[in-house]
């Protein structure tokens, strides 16, 4: 989880390090990041499963309603395996985890690994979706902002980019729901695939396209903003300036000279929008009734069904992990500058 | 090239705008109902689930031994073409019906529907590890299932209990094919076999549920080719696929969208009041509530009508006592709700000394059958602080409310929100109002109420066969309790449901469960 500082841009002219050398760097770096990684993910049993033992309520009493008196609970609890004290719960949990065993979701009568496998590709075709709308139209608008600073464009866009930070994901969901679904009915409404006739991409990405704009609206707001600074940065500086004098084309000092140093800051904020988007899909996901992860964790909460939260946590957060890794090593790659 | 690459793009992109604009179906296949449900179901298994949202699919895959007639709570035939009682009211002995096969082809006999009942009952059955089953204890009473002959069955109980038939109504005593559990085993919820209307087709997780229909069903083939049940969580959400055409039917329709569909001619409006009871459960060791006369206030001081009207919006009907009108031979008709009269209230709590008390109230936030529990719950406080009571409200999620409230009010709260929907007039009061029913002694009275007589009622009307002899038991019970007022009465709910003006021959049961074989489209 522990991100390096980018230290600042070198003062004096060095030596760029041996190519080489520097791919054992990054390798050594992966290796070291990845054993680091381990007392992160069993700190997350620990947490997730004490998190769970925490909250009140039990699942017996969940799935009694209205009937749990105290003595069906009891019983259920004993069916259930919730009567033993919680260490050896814990402990029968990863130890069948190890074997690859999640064990059962209570409510869903089912493998919690089935489950939460199925429900997390749902969401990361969702949220990866989302993740490439707001990177492309983020940068794209930041650039053009930039370019034409305090100009009309910039203006516009620095509105529509408020209007899209300040607006709650689920409300706009509605909306568009309303407008493409219901009056214009050129998209579905909810769900992932037709039921009948359908399950191929193209019905996919028709389902895919209300869920995934809504979702990456903010996050686009966001990245538009940040690019607009960090080129606004990179367009003052002295290289840039050089550029132009030796008269570089304007494309080019934008998109080869100012945007790829500018990207550098951005890339974080990208990684950052990752975590924000998986977080939306929550709201998303009910409202576009999407069947991902977010929604089931809500759902299993609710219901108390615990070793579907815990294995669900689990895996979106050691996914989380890894993304976090692979975000800084991809940093280390584009950047020199970090080691 | 470059301007030619930028051009191609723009254009790829229009195209598929159009494409998807182009590609869409609004309208549902013909001959298949879509049903928009409000959740993903746990199982199809009729004897490991509890939700109301599952027993809707159920109970068109799978036939019972006895039924609920059309609009009524009283049984009639099923799967069980007759049955007899003997004199001590300990044993039940059902003729099968003949000729009935599971949709795997298997046939329904004496020995498969013993073998339904030994799964859930007996623990050292070899099928009763792909449980739990947390409702079993509707069929507690059974000691002994025999297969007299193939079409015979016969149960023997260990005490005389009068809603053993009403239980077996209800989606728990559903049979399911031996042959199917013994095949699929724990998945069985998820490979449902029965003997009903629809035969189970597909279950896309998080998507939908297909039933498909059953050409040999022994009541005559369904009109529908299929019904679709599809879990949309979101009310809103559920209303704009109905609004655009993506579903044929809805279930619990919000109160605001309602009143827009009854306007609108391309859609039907259904309603149904249930068995369902919303009250006030008051505690009745401590504080001003040991005083019936405060309690009798409560009742007076609460304008159940506005609740109904403003915030159900229409939703309920007012609550008269313990037993919902919806069981119509064992409701009292004479007794009518309390009437508002915050001045005769405030009368009886001063005569009775507690003007001014300060109350602690329960609410919770959601919960099954709890209709608007904050609205509600704040609407009551507003009512009662008009005759002198400082009420405090503490707010708790459903589950972690229900283990507040289920051990007992004592020591905690004056009073605390509670709905129970049920399926016999027997199991709310037996459950929730006897002595032998205090939360120490393993029952649902939170609030300690007890009357010697309302118990010998409540064990006599469930040791009756007779069901006229039951009603005049359950009349007189709810006279007693009316008086007490160990509650305060407020709601009855109404099932809600919306089709699209294409569905036909569709009714709401008073059951709450949802009959689609007679439905055509």
């Amino acid at each position: 989880m522990h991100r390096e500082a980018i230290k600042s841009p070198p003062t004096s002219f060095e030596p760029r390090p041996h190519m080489s050398h520097r791919r054992q760097n990054i390798c050594f770096y992966a290796i070291k990041r990845l054993v680091m990684a381990v007392p992160v993910i069993i700190g997350l049993t620990i947490i997730v499963f004490f998190i769970m033992a925490l909250i009140p309520g039990d699942p017996a009493t969940a799935i009694l309603g209205s009937y749990a008196t105290p003595e069906n609970v009891a019983k259920l609890n004993e069916q259930l395996g919730l009567d033993k004290p919680l260490w050896e719960q814990y402990a029968t949990w990863v130890g069948n985890m190890l074997n690859g065993d999640f064990g059962r979701s209570y409510n869903l009568n089912r493998a919690v690994i089935d489950e939460v496998l199925e429900r997390f590709s749902a969401t990361i075709i969702l949220a990866g979706t989302a993740l490439v709308l707001c990177s492309i139209f983020g940068l794209l608008a930041g650039i053009v902002s930039a370019v034409n600073q305090y100009g009309f464009v910039d203006k516009s866009v620095t509105l529509v980019v408020l209007v899209g930070i300040s607006t709650p994901a689920f409300w706009l969901g509605l909306l568009l729901i309303l407008l493409f679904g219901v009056q214009l009915k050129w998209l579905p409404v909810s769900g992932m695939y037709e039921i009948y006739g359908g399950g191929d991409l193209p019905d996919l990405l028709k389902h895919l396209i209300l869920p995934a704009s809504t979702l990456a609206l903010v996050a686009t707001g966001v990245i538009a903003r940040l690019t607009r600074a960090s080129m606004l940065d990179v367009l003052r500086q002295d290289y840039i300036r050089t550029a132009r004098a030796k008269g570089v084309s304007d494309r080019r000092v934008i998109f080869k000279h100012a945007f790829k140093a500018a990207l550098v800051s951005v890339i974080p904020v990208i990684g950052i929008q990752a975590g924000f988007v998986l977080g939306g899909a929550v709201y998303v996901e009910t409202v576009f009734q999407w069947p991902g992860i977010g929604r089931m964790l809500v759902t299993a909460i609710a219901t108390r069904d615990i070793l579907l939260v815990q294995g669900g946590v689990l895996v979106v957060a050691t996914c989380y992990v890894f993304f976090n890794l692979l975000a800084d090593v991809f940093q280390n790659l584009v950047d020199p500058r970090i080691s | 090239m470059k301007q030619l690459l930028k051009n191609a793009l723009i254009l790829i992109g229009f195209l598929c705008v159009v494409f998807a604009a182009g590609a869409v179906k609004a309208a549902t296949p013909p001959d298949v109902l879509v049903v928009g449900q409000i959740a993903e179901p746990k199982s199809i298994d009729p004897h490991a689930v509890t939700a109301i949202n599952d027993f809707r699919i159920l109970m068109n895959v799978y036939d019972g031994l006895v039924k609920y007639k059309s609009g009524k709570l009283e049984v009639e035939p099923s799967l069980a073409t007759s049955w007899t009682i003997s004199e001590d009211g300990l044993v039940y002995t059902f003729q099968l019906r003949k000729g009935v096969k599971f949709h795997d082809g298997s046939e329904l006999d004496a020995e498969a529907v013993k073998f339904n009942f030994e799964r859930m009952l007996d623990e050292k059955h070899p099928y009763h590890h792909t449980g739990p089953f947390p409702l079993s204890f509707f069929f507690s009473a059974v000691k002994k299932v025999n297969a007299i002959d193939k079409y015979t069955v016969e149960f023997t109980l260990d005490a005389p209990y009068a809603p053993f038939l009403s239980n077996l109504a209800y989606p728990t005593g559903l049979i399911a094919s031996p042959t199917a559990i013994k095949k699929y085993d724990k998945d069985f919820g998820r490979n449902p076999v029965g003997t009903g209307a629809f035969k189970f087709a597909e279950w896309q997780s998080n998507s939908h549920v297909i039933v498909e229909r059953n050409e040999d069903y022994w009541g005559g083939a369904p009109p529908l080719k299929a019904v679709v049940f599809r879990p949309i969580t979101d009310a809103n959400t559920r209303v704009a696929e109905m609004l655009s055409g993506g579903i044929d039917m809805m279930v619990e329709v919000p109160p605001d969208s309602l009143s827009q569909m009854a306007s609108n001619d391309s859609f039907k409006v259904y309603e149904q009041a249930g068995p369902h009871l919303w009250f006030l459960i008051l505690n009745l060791k401590e504080g001003p509530f040991k005083d019936k006369r405060v309690r009798q206030a409560v009742n007076y001081a609460i304008n159940k009508k506005a609740i109904v009207e403003n915030i159900l919006q229409g939703t309920a009907v007012v609550a008269a006592g313990p037993t919902p009108p919806a069981f119509a031979w064992a409701h009292n008709e004479a007794l009518t709700p309390y009437p508002y009269n915050p001045e005769k209230a405030a009368a009886l709590i001063k005569e009775a000394g507690y003007e001014g008390s300060a109350l602690k109230f329960y609410v919770t936030e959601g919960g099954s059958g709890m209709l608007d529990p904050i609205a509600m719950g704040t609407a009551i406080q507003a009512d009662l602080a008009k005759v002198g009571f400082r009420v405090e409200i503490e707010t708790y999620e459903w589950n972690t409310f229900l283990g507040k409230v289920n051990p007992g009010l004592e020591g905690k709260a004056d009073m605390a929100e509670m709905a129970w929907m049920t399926n016999d007039p027997d199991t709310l009061p037996f459950l929730a109002l006897r002595t032998a029913a205090w939360p120490d002694k393993g029952g649902f009275n939170s609030g300690y109420y007890s009357n010697p007589k309302v118990d010998e009622l409540l064990e006599k009307a469930r040791q009756a066969t007779d069901q006229a002899e039951r009603a005049q038991l359950y009349k007189a019970m709810q006279t007693i309790v009316y008086e007490d007022a160990p509650w305060a009465f407020i709601a009855n709910w109404k099932q809600n449901a919306v089709t699209s003006s294409a569905v036909k021959n569709f009714n709401l049961e008073p059951s709450f469960l949802l009959l689609l074989q007679g439905v055509s489209k």
